[in-house]
């Protein structure tokens, strides 16, 4: 089947069955490998990406389901201002070890920042509760979002 | 220190952007996939296997197909890359499908029949205790049985005026690195390269050539970004490395084998479950004058680094104190379980939370507050360790004690909670000490050699030559800082790749809290020597080999003297609250001090410190994992729970830093002390809460609400 919808910003046609993973669909068909799997049943939002500006675990959503929807990758995401923020916002608080999680983080992140802009720090550990760090601890993670808001201010 | 302060990680851009490589992103052409079959059974002979007429491009591989030896080569070569007659425990490969198709060769994988006799399994410590069911390993079933002892404690424990004695208990623990395993193989030219995340590359290309039975130079490793390792990746990765290999040899086409997350959950290592028994003696004064432990592991169905992990568990059972006479007996069982190995830490949680609980109960069966107590007995500079070493630099466990307090308000709160007694909340205080000896244990240092190579290339840049690896730690940036800053040029000269051991010395493998203080101790060393070497012309390579400090004495066949060149230190206050209708135990606040030596990258430091206490703290509440008849009860994440951001407490710590003269710059071992040492304090603040005994971990509401009706009957 032809399912055709905006990938990172560019008008796209996949020809696969609808039922297939949009997971694989972005690693398999579009190589983007920026879009991990960690688990595979939606539990550790490593494959999180953008469906309309909505953080989605892409293991979760059959391809068929993002017909003529906008979904965003961290390879889109990657050329935004609001990313070169997180970037060096992660970098400072030190967010980032081990990495296999970190871009379904950068993905939750926009999807919080983008609704909230000046989240509490409630407000971002609800956020990322479903995005599984097995290095950081969290609190580190949770300080970088807060310093992005911070030094973000306007973007969101 | 100036090397203190925190440079961003070299890292952070390729990860955060997404744009670094891990192995399940490398694709080459024509690859194959393969997929594993497993035993389902936990215990059984294979009587038959039935597959289906293969299509074209699709292969089998199994026992057949290794060249040489079908044994994983660690400290045994007990454990089968491909099982022969018997399986021993559910998830065990017995043959890999391999093809251009992944829904193609997982179609396949169904379609094969795999006929079993069952044989008689055992299940627990107790089942292999019994010796009633036939041996798994060896004929007394046990991977190790040591014992060491030192002063005199059957003559102390003669005299004593009072024996206080205890049983604990910790369960099984999941590594749950965000990366699933996995391998890439290619066979050219008569040379087999795996590329693959992991820890050990020359553990790989050391069980490879063992399994291939070829010469060194036809087997080539090289590690991939790894997404976390906790020790989950230290030995297992050479038994898929083999699984990829063999099937790279026999396809002659790349082949890429990845674990699915419940496979890695099912299939691959675990930390040892514990049963540690204390028996203490005290004088009339109350006093300790001698201790008795008996340390018992489950792990599993085969040995993998079982009897190191034993030996670790039992050198630091005294915990960071001062005891005059002791022995300790280990013993680690052979079960039809998933193998258990190395997990952050190595044995230590399990014995220091056995012996920080057991000392908490004396305190509490003595009517004193378990820090004052516990604070009489801490080890200084010169005291002799339980194997009767020496602790030969200073040791700051009273400064950092009152640090704690103070920053925790503890013994407001220790009386405060006491008193409380809420109807919508219970809350209590627990405090833990705990010390981490550095490397290797025992002999490892020693045997291993540690080499490192420092290169001045002809561009101008200085490369790092080791096969330590950055699994999300921070050896890319902490190394590098070592070098740049002992040669007093940028960090951007400092080149550092990936290992590839075929261009690396072995400088040992990633694991024991090791790289930082032994491999980085030779880069400094190596790069001093380049600073003085400056001036020569075209390219100069410098080549460092470990050595203990002079002072190290070690006997590996009585378990005397200095078990660990050098020990970090810690100690950690916890506050919990826990429902009184539910038991659920929320982590409120860690309060922890640390002295890990000079810190090379303070931000680096206190990531590692705020992962190990949150994985320690799911290790004490909510990381459950069962296994009935030989089968994981918990085989997703979505079963088994780790803390997310929401389980997570806030964390407060600080450094004291008592410098190792021989580590670099001051450094001593970090990654492991923060998890093996926070348990038993989350476990003594839920003691302290509900005022019953927390003996075992995971403290499960279950389990309090059981102990609780206990109690309370």
């Amino acid at each position: 089947m032809k399912i055709e919808f905006e990938l990172n910003g560019q008008k796209v046609s996949v020809d696969v069955e609808p039922t297939m993973r949009l997971l694989d669909v972005l690693r398999e068909h579009f190589g983007l490998i920026g879009v991990k799997e960690g688990c595979g049943e939606g539990e550790c939002g490593s494959c999180t990406v953008l469906l309309d500006g909505k953080a989605v675990p892409s293991c979760l959503v059959p391809v068929g389901m993002v017909m003529g929807r906008r979904v965003m990758t961290i390879e889109g995401y990657r050329k935004t201002k609001k990313f070169k923020v997180l970037l060096d916002a992660f970098a400072e608080a030190g967010a980032v070890q081990c990495g296999f999680c970190t871009p379904g983080i950068i993905m939750a992140v926009e999807s919080l920042l983008s609704e909230n802009p000046h989240p509490t720090d409630e407000e971002i550990r609800r956020g990322l509760s479903g995005n599984l760090c097995r290095c950081t601890g969290y609190n580190m993670i949770v300080n970088a979002v807060k310093l992005a808001a911070q030094k973000g201010a306007g973007l969101w | 220190m100036e090397i203190s302060k925190a440079i961003r990680r070299v890292d952070n851009d390729e990860k955060v952007s997404g744009i670094a490589k891990f192995i399940a992103d490398v694709k080459l052409e024509g690859m194959l996939y393969a997929k594993t079959l497993r035993s389902t059974r936990p215990r059984a002979r294979i009587k038959s296997i039935k597959i289906p007429k293969l299509p074209n491009g699709y292969f089998i591989v199994d026992k057949n197909d290794v060249p040489a030896n079908n044994r994983v080569k660690l400290i045994f070569t007990d454990q089968p890359f491909f099982a022969e007659d018997v399986v021993n425990y559910i998830g065990e490969p017995i043959l890999l499908v391999v093809g251009p198709d992944k829904a193609k060769v997982l179609e396949i994988l169904e379609q094969i029949e795999v006929e079993y006799e069952d044989l008689e399994p055992i299940f627990t410590i107790e089942d292999a205790e019994s010796g009633t069911k036939p041996p798994i390993f060896g004929d007394d079933n046990l991977f190790a049985d040591y014992e060491f002892t030192k002063g005199d404690p059957d003559a102390a424990f003669a005299r004593a005026y009072r024996i206080i004695e205890g049983e604990y208990r910790t369960g099984i623990q999941e590594h749950i690195y965000l990366e699933p395993q996995g391998m890439l193989a290619t066979y050219e030219d008569g040379t087999v390269t795996v590329y693959g995340s992991m820890q050990c590359p020359f553990y790989v290309k050391n069980a490879l050539v063992y399994a291939l039975g070829w010469p060194e130079d036809r087997v080539r490793v090289v590690q991939t970004t790894t997404g976390g390792g906790f020790g989950g990746k230290e030995d297992y990765p050479s038994l898929i490395a083999g699984h990829a290999a063999f099937a790279a040899i026999k396809t002659g086409r790349p082949v890429q084998l990845i674990l699915d997350r419940t496979e890695d959950i099912e299939a691959t290592t675990k930390r040892h479950p514990s049963i540690i028994r204390h028996r203490t003696a005290l004088d009339a004064s109350g006093r300790i004058i001698a201790m008795e432990i008996d340390i018992k592991l489950d792990g599993g169905a085969y040995a993998t680094l079982s009897p190191v992990v034993l030996q670790r568990s039992m050198f630091v059972s005294t915990g960071p104190y001062h005891i005059p006479n002791v022995r300790v007996r280990g013993r680690a069982y052979a079960t039809n379980n998933v193998p258990r190995t190395a997990f952050r830490g190595f044995g230590a949680p399990q014995s220091i939370f056995a012996v920080e609980m057991h000392m908490t109960n004396i305190a509490e069966a003595l009517g004193e507050n378990p820090i004052d107590f516990k604070m009489r007995y801490f080890l200084k500079k010169g005291d002799d360790t339980a194997t009767g070493g020496s602790v030969h630099t200073d040791v700051k466990l009273d400064e950092m004690t009152r640090q704690v307090i103070e920053m925790s308000n503890f013994y407001e709160k220790f009386e405060r909670f006491r008193k409380e007694k809420g109807d919508t909340v219970l809350r209590g205080i627990g405090f833990s000490a705990f010390l981490h000896g550095c490397g290797f244990t025992g002999k490892g240092e020693e045997v291993i050699k540690a080499t490192a190579k420092l290169r001045r290339r002809d561009d101008g840049k200085v490369e790092i030559l080791v096969s330590s690896v950055e699994i999300g730690q921070g050896a890319q940036t902490t190394l590098r800082k070592i070098v740049a800053f002992a040669l007093g040029i940028p960090m951007e000269d400092v080149v550092y790749e990936n290992p590839d051991t075929s261009r690396v010395p072995d400088s040992g493998p990633t694991v024991a809290s090791r790289t930082v203080i032994i491999v980085g101790g030779l880069l400094e060393q190596a790069a001093k020597e380049l600073k003085a070497r400056w001036n020569e012309s075209g390219e100069i390579e410098v080549i460092k080999t470990y050595r203990h400090p002079e002072y190290v004495r070690w006997d590996d066949e009585k378990f005397v003297g200095d078990a660990y060149p050098e020990y970090s230190w810690g100690v950690n206050v916890a506050e919990v609250e826990v429902d009184p209708v539910t038991f659920e135990v929320r982590v409120k606040k860690v309060w922890g001090v640390y002295d890990v030596g000079t810190p090379l990258d303070e931000r680096v430091v206190r990531g590692q410190l705020e992962g190990g206490i949150v994985q320690a703290v799911g290790y004490a509440t909510i990381e459950v994992m069962e296994s009935k008849n030989g089968k994981l009860m918990q085989n997703t994440i979505t079963d088994y729970i780790i803390p997310t951001s929401i389980d997570a407490p806030e964390i407060e710590t600080r450094l004291v830093v008592s410098p190792y003269p021989y580590g670099p710059f001051g450094a001593k071992c970090l990654g492991e002390l923060p998890m093996v040492g926070c348990a038993p304090a989350v476990a003594a603040a839920i003691q302290h809460a509900l005022g019953l005994k927390v003996d075992e971990i995971p403290a499960r509401p279950e389990l309090l609400l059981k102990k609780w009706l206990e109690k309370s009957r």
